[in-house]
């Protein structure tokens, strides 16, 4: 059992609870240092002496990846033989409906969003509860990535209502630009530019401090871990070496400089309509790009690109490979915006907005294989 | 419909940071970077560990050029747990952070301090010895022994001070002593392998000379400056010079010495002294160098208001003439003969040098006059200037051109 392995067990736990937390959400804490991970054995106590093979164990030198937790859940699930874990309904945080709110809100995207993605959910079939709860002992036994899942939908709705071409999003912010100046007193239209330009800066500030607090990070505690004993002297010898370089260098930094420790939290960016600073776009209208059309609304824009054309069949762990240059420089926006959120690769994304694609137009796919690769139509 | 595609930029790559010479008292790290990427990874996924170092590594060289020395302290405080990295390589970086810090102290005055960490950097052996880390082991003894040798020359002058008879004098007599023997330890390990060590050298040659060691010191010397693996420095020339000037050596070993001097930079200032040398030997070899490197020396734009170089030239170039070398004086000036009037003896040159220095500019008339005739706008401009003191200097100097300048066709062979 290593720490990695501890980490997923938790996770396994929290998911049996269906507690009000994600998996990128528990990586982040560990990220955050909330959650001893790193150094934990600093914890431990004084007569636990760690040598040898604990070094290995417990000298860790990486943040766990989420990819790489997820499939441990998996295994440690299968091996403990678990039964099916307790259903996830529409009422449970892990639930897509509530996970793209939560998403939409801190993405400072309009509630009216939250309608679509939930149009989504239903016909993709992703809110059943055979879907996302995980039993480990069925034939295939798979979790739903619920973070992931439901950062994609919204993606795709991004996709329907704003196409994502470095074209058509910035026709409409001008559509809705013009309208806001005319009608001022009447809820506003959702101006893509804006909230933009507003999503960018504090997206590039975030990551910057983030990057930061990242090179900063100290990873050796103070207890050194060594080999055996006779290594201990070195590793000591090496502690003190370092403590005495640092001693040096803080004479020249200024003490008050650090702040606090944050306490933790589930979300990283907070947007409240009285912030004159910084537009709330919560209450913004998505009538700019919705037409009515009879009893129902249609979005202005018919066409749809899909992330993925072809999926991948061979043998290797990935569905589909993202090249950055292939795509628009909005959905690349997008997408690292969100994958910065969960602290995931990109690829990950992309690959979960293609399967969240392939399921939504299955007919489509279908069809696909026979005729030529062009952009296909799609109303709703 | 206005175009995004500036808004929409993509991720800016990170470019590399130029990792420049900063001048002025501060740290600069441009061979860590360097120093610690040259791991090789091994196809093995790099550790976070791995990547968030070497994104703190980078910057603190950002800090640096932004001259955000608090930021650069903050970043290094963390960098230093690379030093507790299991990959032995970038554990060696260590000594060289410790030297490079000490050496911030000593700008800042701070030599206690310096020498402190310059003796626990000396302990820190780990990893591998490899001859760069050799060397490195050796820098930092060489700046331990150059601080000792700073302690040595304060206590040296208290002692001057002291009597003979004082109590105090041997107690720190003998203080001294240790310290030195300290020093030569240090510093000599260093200057065995090729490099530039002026700074020790000199230092390490004023106590071998203290104490008496001539020899010794003598031979540090001429192999700073004659073994062919050290790199061509003139200072090293320059020393063994001064050196042997002291120890009142033969005038020939002198001349050997500043003859090499004179073929690395023939603009120095020690060129005069060479030509002295040569004017008083014997050999007629180099009384032609001599004139040679009178020339040499007024070829440079940073000694044609050097007096005492006209004055030698004007002297020289009558003496040689009266001697019938008129073969030499026409070998140096037929190279010189197209640029020289324009670079030394134009009208605006003998206003602006009569203005300044009237004494420079009746040496230069002469030797304006010899070289180029007394036809010369110089040499005519200098005799037109009335002058209570020079005007009969500059009437023999007339009378001197016209017997002996080269233009004359009286004086051909």
């Amino acid at each position: 059992m290593t720490v990695p392995q501890t980490l997923a067990f938790c996770y396994l736990s929290l998911l049996w609870q269906r507690e009000a937390i994600t998996l990128s959400d528990l990586l982040r804490f560990v990220e955050e240092d909330h959650i001893p991970y790193i150094n934990a054995f600093q914890h431990f106590p004084e007569q636990m002496k760690l040598y040898g093979r604990d070094r290995g164990i417990f000298g860790i030198e990486s943040w766990p990846d989420y990819e790489d937790i997820y499939k441990k859940t998996i295994e440690v699930g299968t091996f403990l033989d678990l039964p099916r874990f307790p259903d996830i309904t529409e009422d449970c945080y892990l639930h897509p409906n509530i996970l793209c709110m939560k998403y939409l809100m801190e993405v400072n995207l309009p509630d009216e969003m939250h309608n679509l993605t939930c149009h989504v959910v239903k016909m993709t079939g992703m809110g059943e509860v055979d879907f996302l709860t995980f039993d480990p002992i069925a034939k295939m036994a798979k979790t739903v990535k619920y973070d992931v899942q439901a950062v994609a939908i919204i993606v795709v709705v991004l996709k329907l209502l704003f196409l994502l071409d470095d074209n058509l999003e910035w026709s409409l912010s001008n559509l809705a630009e013009k309208h806001n100046e005319k009608n001022k007193k009447d809820k506003p239209w959702f101006d893509f530019r804006k909230w933009y330009q507003i999503m960018k800066k504090a997206f590039d500030e975030k990551k910057q401090k983030w990057e930061e607090a990242r090179a900063k990070y100290l990873w050796k505690s103070e207890k050194p871990l060594y080999y055996s004993f006779v290594d201990k002297p070195v590793a000591y010898k090496k502690r003190e070496m370092v403590v005495n370089l640092q001693k040096q260098f803080s004479t020249l930094v200024d003490s008050t400089a650090t702040a606090g420790k944050k306490s933790p939290s589930s979300f990283q960016f907070n947007w409240t309509e009285e912030d004159t600073d910084r537009t709330c776009f919560h209450g913004h209208s998505l009538q700019g790009v919705l037409k009515e059309k009879g009893q129902s609304l249609l979005t202005k824009n018919s066409l749809y690109w899909l992330s993925t054309q072809k999926f991948c069949r061979c043998y290797c762990t990935h569905v589909t490979t993202y090249e950055e240059s292939n795509f628009s420089l909005s959905y690349q926006f997008i997408l690292n915006l969100f994958s910065f959120l969960l602290r995931i690769k990109t690829s990950l994304l992309h690959e979960e907005v293609s399967l969240v694609e392939k399921k939504l137009f299955e007919k489509k796919y279908s069809v696909t294989k026979k005729k030529s690769r062009s952009k296909k139509a799609r109303r709703h | 419909m206005s175009d995004f595609s500036e808004e929409l930029k993509g991720p800016v790559t990170d470019d590399e940071v130029e990792t420049s010479v900063l001048t002025g008292a501060g740290m600069h790290f441009p061979w860590l970077q360097t120093y610690v990427e040259t791991v090789a990874i091994g196809g093995k996924r790099k550790k976070d560990f791995a990547q968030t170092t070497s994104a703190c590594l980078s910057f603190v060289q950002e800090a640096l050029l932004k001259h955000q020395w608090q930021q650069a302290a903050e970043y290094m405080y963390s960098y230093f747990q690379t030093l507790e990295d299991s990959d032995s390589y970038k554990r060696q970086a260590a000594p060289e952070i410790s030297l490079q810090h000490a050496l911030y102290l000593l700008h800042h005055g701070m030599l206690e301090d310096a020498k402190r960490n310059l003796s626990e950097a000396e302990t820190w052996r780990h990893g591998e010895n490899t001859s760069s880390r050799g060397i490195l082991i050796n820098l930092i003894q060489a700046y331990k022994g150059l601080l000792q040798y700073y302690t040595w020359s304060k206590k040296k002058m208290e002692l001057s001070k002291l009597d003979k008879d004082d109590y105090a004098y041997n107690a720190v007599a003998q203080d001294v002593f240790n310290h030195s023997w300290k020093t030569s330890a240090n510093i000599s390990a260093l200057i065995k392998i090729p490099g530039v060590w002026d700074p020790f050298v000199k230092s390490y040659v004023e106590m071998l000379e203290f104490y008496g060691d001539r020899d010794g010191a003598q031979e540090v010397l001429t192999n700073y400056a004659y073994d062919e693996k050290f790199p061509s420095n003139p200072n090293a020339h320059i020393y063994l010079y001064n050196f042997l000037k002291r120890q009142k050596a033969p005038r020939s070993k002198m001349i050997s010495v500043l003859k090499i001097l004179y073929q690395i930079v023939p603009s120095h200032k020690l060129m005069l002294e060479f030509h002295t040398l040569l004017r008083k030997s014997e050999k007629e070899e180099h009384h032609k160098l001599g004139l040679e490197v009178l020339f040499g020396v007024l070829d440079f734009a940073g000694c044609t208001k050097n007096i005492t170089a006209w004055k030698y030239l004007a002297k020289y170039l009558k003496k040689t003439l009266m001697g019938n070398h008129l073969a030499w004086v026409q070998d140096e000036w037929n190279s010189r003969k197209n640029w020289w009037p324009s670079f030394h003896f134009s009208y605006f040159w003998a206003k602006s040098d009569w203005k300044e220095d009237t004494a420079l500019a009746c040496e230069k008339a002469f030797v304006a006059g010899l070289l180029l005739g007394k036809g010369c706008r110089y040499f005519r401009y200098i005799l037109k200037q009335d002058h209570q003191i020079l005007g009969k200097k500059i009437k023999r100097m007339k009378r001197s051109v016209k017997k002996y300048s080269i233009v004359n066709p009286r004086l051909s062979y």
